[in-house]
């Protein structure tokens, strides 16, 4: 049994490998390379390869306890080194998908994962036989070591690897139950740590290369305008500065260090053509959305149960509500951006990325190379959250900026300002809900129409099946309640703002709206919503079982101090199951003292449990910030908010009490990045209805005059 | 030519005087652990110490640090022995992203040194550095585990 102090000593030396260094000689280990996730050296280090990103979700180090699992290695042994984009080309894709978004790394990974380690343990042990001329069957492997049951024999991984190395993988492995780990389901520390708190850990930002010169850049104010001219005289001559470089929607300023590039550019003269959306406002937008619920000519169906028509009117009451979410951006707190070489038909770059092949393929389609050419090299990200893994602009920028300077090395970095006006924002929403009830108060039908941006269309531009953007109705089209008439309907909107994923992105609005509604419906029904929702959950939901859970580790139905008031929110999000309960007060100024926050969650098998409580309580501030402050407002084509002075974000004083309930059911492979926000805002907004009697149907808190203690 | 002290090393740095001291040790002097995150001193990830003061290097003319001492994240464990508040943030596994973690560790640093058994009430005023991932809760448990340790000195 490793202690988690061993765990301690081994991730302090041993560290994550960055390089830094041109020509990259790519810092990856080759031999002997059982297969392509796994190295063990001659001094049975192993060395446990990671293909997606780390932001922070923790999962570089659950991809490894997986693999190790099954490996039989010992842990204290483990280093964790990231894959190779430029190998992943020439390997036909060897390491599967490298992107980290939608809370999938673990659950769309574990499978091969698992078997890569299980293969690669099945290998270690066939060399160790071959050498002791004894059957496979004799040996097994543990901890690092195989042993020859009947001689009592033992060898190493690091001794037999060489030979290990050179024999055909098996086709056939068998996973181990769950039950019997040993090293995925524990608390492992995190091997990324020690190297964040001895200040050793690089992000795109601190790449630094010889000879390199630094841009800072101004882009169009306007989405979707052009750059019409610049007045590069007017800043020559300045200190440091290098070159202007007028592109198609932005302008770059080169100098010797960042500040001098930014400062720089604040003095440059430049003149936008805004390509006719200078006019677009917020109350434009809202007008352009409701459009989309009042026109029925425009809207698709996402999902039918029944007649609606029919189900409505056969209730003995219907209720209606509207609800609306704003547009957010994601404030990762490194800012966008990326360093890059393009030197005799090379490519080299370093950048936070959620999705480091999309980042090679961008690198390689901007500068005009073939894939085998580009080198992305991995690092650290400040913060994902969804900005650095649908959208490649800073790499496209980035590279362009390169491209532009020559075989000089650039690095680009945006200002917060830029981040904060040239996001891909969580798209707004506005949704009418239905619902008829019978004489008891039981749901009979269920209508939502969803007036939204579509991701899918507008940043991937993919096309839609039957017209229907899941995200932008997700939660509603997949609602769990026994209801027996449901019809959710999709009215795709593209205002001119650019929209991409966003932490938790249809699961951060659908279950607020969906979840308070059926809050509207307990009260209308005279019922508790705790017991409301309960009764409408078929017992098999996962739903029904996490939302058992959390109640009852909250105390749901216990008494509560004076002037304490509780909600509750229940749903699915990307493939776990989540519930919320909040117990809070509200003063006469509508001070909103949260005093505690129960989050439960069922993600199925449970990898990391602590990295899972800390994806929770990360997720509770994501959230809280959002629902009390996220607005970003458009006025004049363009972003108002602009840092974070007026794009407000939680900071620690504010921080309430959070539990978290880990329930998993087990049997699948649920995510946890995000799901941890879903149930939040709707288990807030519906405490405030007990404390306050008022309904809140829109976000943020802060525009119904809301504070938090 | 301008002098500071960087991390226990006398330097000397050719630059303009408003220049903030963030880019001249990100830029000027590759130190690395000292991050850019808004530039207008609201949210600490540039934090480093000024003759033992935490100060918002973002928003800190390096002429101000002229014949000063400079500590960054860098400094703190001289010789890879790590500061105790350091390792409580190992041992309550307080980062996620980890980019406003060393802002936040040498603010915590400077709170324990005026107060080495600070209050809940405390920390609230001391810690204001923004976290977007929002690990709170545990630098809230790791500042006080390392006041508890007793190796924190003043």
């Amino acid at each position: 049994m490793t202690t988690r102090r061993e765990f301690l000593k081994v991730s302090a030396a041993g560290g994550l490998a960055f390089g830094f260094h041109l020509p990259a000689a790519n810092a990856q280990s080759v031999a002997p390379e059982i297969n392509a996730w796994v190295v063990v050296r001659p001094d049975d280090t192993v060395i446990i390869r990671y293909a997606r990103s780390e932001m922070g979700q923790g999962s570089m180090t659950s991809a490894a306890q997986l693999v190790a699992e099954e490996l039989e290695c010992d842990w204290s042994k483990v280093r964790v080194e990231y894959a190779d984009t430029n190998a992943h080309v020439r390997r036909k894709r060897a390491w599967g998908d490298m992107a980290a978004v939608g809370s999938r790394t673990i659950r769309q990974s574990q499978d091969y994962l698992r078997k890569a380690g299980a293969g690669a343990r099945e290998m270690l042990i066939a060399a160790a036989a071959q050498g002791w001329n004894a059957p496979v069957a004799e040996c097994t492997a543990s901890n690092g070591l195989i042993t020859h049951g009947p001689s009592g024999r033992k060898t190493s991984f690091g001794k037999v690897a060489g030979e290990a190395a050179k024999l055909a993988p098996p086709k056939e492995v068998t996973l181990k139950d769950p039950k019997d780990w040993k090293i995925a389901g524990k608390p492992i520390r995190r091997v990324d740590i020690p190297d964040i708190v001895a200040g050793r850990i690089r992000y795109g930002i601190d790449a630094q290369l010889p000879g390199m010169v630094y841009a800072a850049i101004a882009q169009c104010p306007v989405f979707g305008g052009k750059l019409k001219s610049v007045d590069a005289a007017k800043i020559e001559g300045r200190r440091g500065v290098i070159r202007v470089l007028p592109m198609e929607d932005y302008v770059a300023v080169v100098a010797d260090n960042w500040w001098r590039a930014k400062e720089a550019l604040k003095e440059l003269p430049i003149e936008w053509s805004f390509g006719g959306n200078e006019s677009a406002s917020s109350e434009s937008i809202q007008q352009f959305l409701r459009a989309g619920l009042d026109d029925p000519s425009n809207v698709v169906v996402a999902r039918r149960d029944g007649e609606l028509e029919q189900g409505l009117a056969g209730a003995a009451k219907v209720l209606e509500a509207e609800y609306f979410t704003p547009y957010l951006a994601h404030a990762t707190l490194e800012p966008m951006g990326c360093t890059a070489v393009v030197k005799d038909g090379r490519v080299d770059v370093w950048t936070s990325t959620q999705n480091a092949e999309a980042s090679h393929a961008t690198a390689a389609a901007t500068a005009g190379v073939p894939l085998e050419n580009v080198y992305v090299h991995r690092v650290q990200l400040g913060g994902g959250f969804g900005r650095r893994g649908g959208s490649q602009d800073f790499v496209r920028q980035g590279v362009q900026i390169a491209k532009a300077m020559g075989s000089t090395p650039v690095k680009l970095l945006w200002t917060r300002e830029e981040d904060t006006q040239h996001d891909f924002y969580r798209p707004l929403s506005l949704v009418r809900m239905k619902a008829g009830l019978d004489a008891s108060g039981n749901p009979v039908a269920w209508y939502a129409r969803v007036s939204a941006p579509s991701i899918i269309s507008t940043l991937l531009k993919l096309p839609l099946k039957e017209g229907v953007d899941p995200q932008a109705v997700v939660s509603f089209a997949d609602q769990p309640y026994a209801i027996p008439v449901v019809r959710v309907e999709y009215a795709q909107r593209n205002p001119h703002v650019p929209v991409g994923f966003w932490r938790t992105v249809g699961h951060s609005q659908n279950p607020f709206m969906r979840e308070c509604f059926v809050d509207e419906l307990a009260s209308a029904a005279g019922k508790d919503p705790y017991e409301y929702r309960r009764g409408l959950l078929p017992a098999a939901t996962k739903e029904h079982g996490v939302l058992e859970a959390t109640a009852k580790a909250a105390g749901w139905a216990g008494p509560l101090p004076a002037g304490v008031h509780r909600g509750i929110a229940v749903t699915e999000a990307y493939g776990s199951y989540v519930a919320a309960v909040a117990e809070l007060a509200v003063n006469d100024k509508n001070v909103v003292d949260i005093k505690r926050l129960v989050l439960g969650i069922d993600c199925g098998h449970v990898v990391n449990p602590d990295n899972v409580v800390a994806q929770m309580q990360g997720s509770a501030v994501f959230m809280l910030t959002a629902m009390f402050w996220g607005d970003i407002t458009i006025k004049d084509g363009r972003v108002e908010q602009s840092n974070f002075h007026d794009y407000r974000m939680m900071r620690l004083r504010e921080m309430p009490k959070v539990e978290v309930v880990l329930a998993p059911s087990g049997g699948f492979w649920g995510g946890v990045g995000e799901p941890g926000q879903a149930a939040i805002a709707p288990a807030i907004c519906n405490a405030l209805f007990a404390a306050t009697g008022r309904r809140i149907r829109s976000l943020p808190l802060k525009n119904h005059g809301f504070e938090i203690a | 030519m301008i002098q500071l002290t960087v991390n226990g090393r006398s330097r000397e740095v050719d630059v303009e005087p408003e220049m903030p001291l963030l880019w001249v040790l990100r830029d000027v002097l590759d130190v690395k652990s000292p991050k850019f995150g808004c530039g207008i001193a609201q949210c600490g990830a540039c934090t480093v110490h000024v003759n033992g003061e935490p100060v918002r290097s973002c928003s800190f003319p390096v002429s101000a640090a002229a014949g000063k001492r400079v500590l960054t994240l860098e400094g703190l464990a001289p010789a890879g022995r790590l500061h105790p508040v350091q390792q409580a943030w190992i041992e309550h596994q307080v980062p996620q992203c980890g980019y406003c973690q060393g802002g936040q560790i040498l603010t915590a640093v400077a709170l324990l040194r005026k107060k080495p058994n600070p209050t809940d009430n405390d920390i609230d005023e001391a810690m204001t550095n923004i976290c977007r991932c929002g690990t709170y809760a545990r630098i809230r448990t790791a500042i006080h585990a390392a006041a508890k340790s007793g190796k924190v000195k003043a």
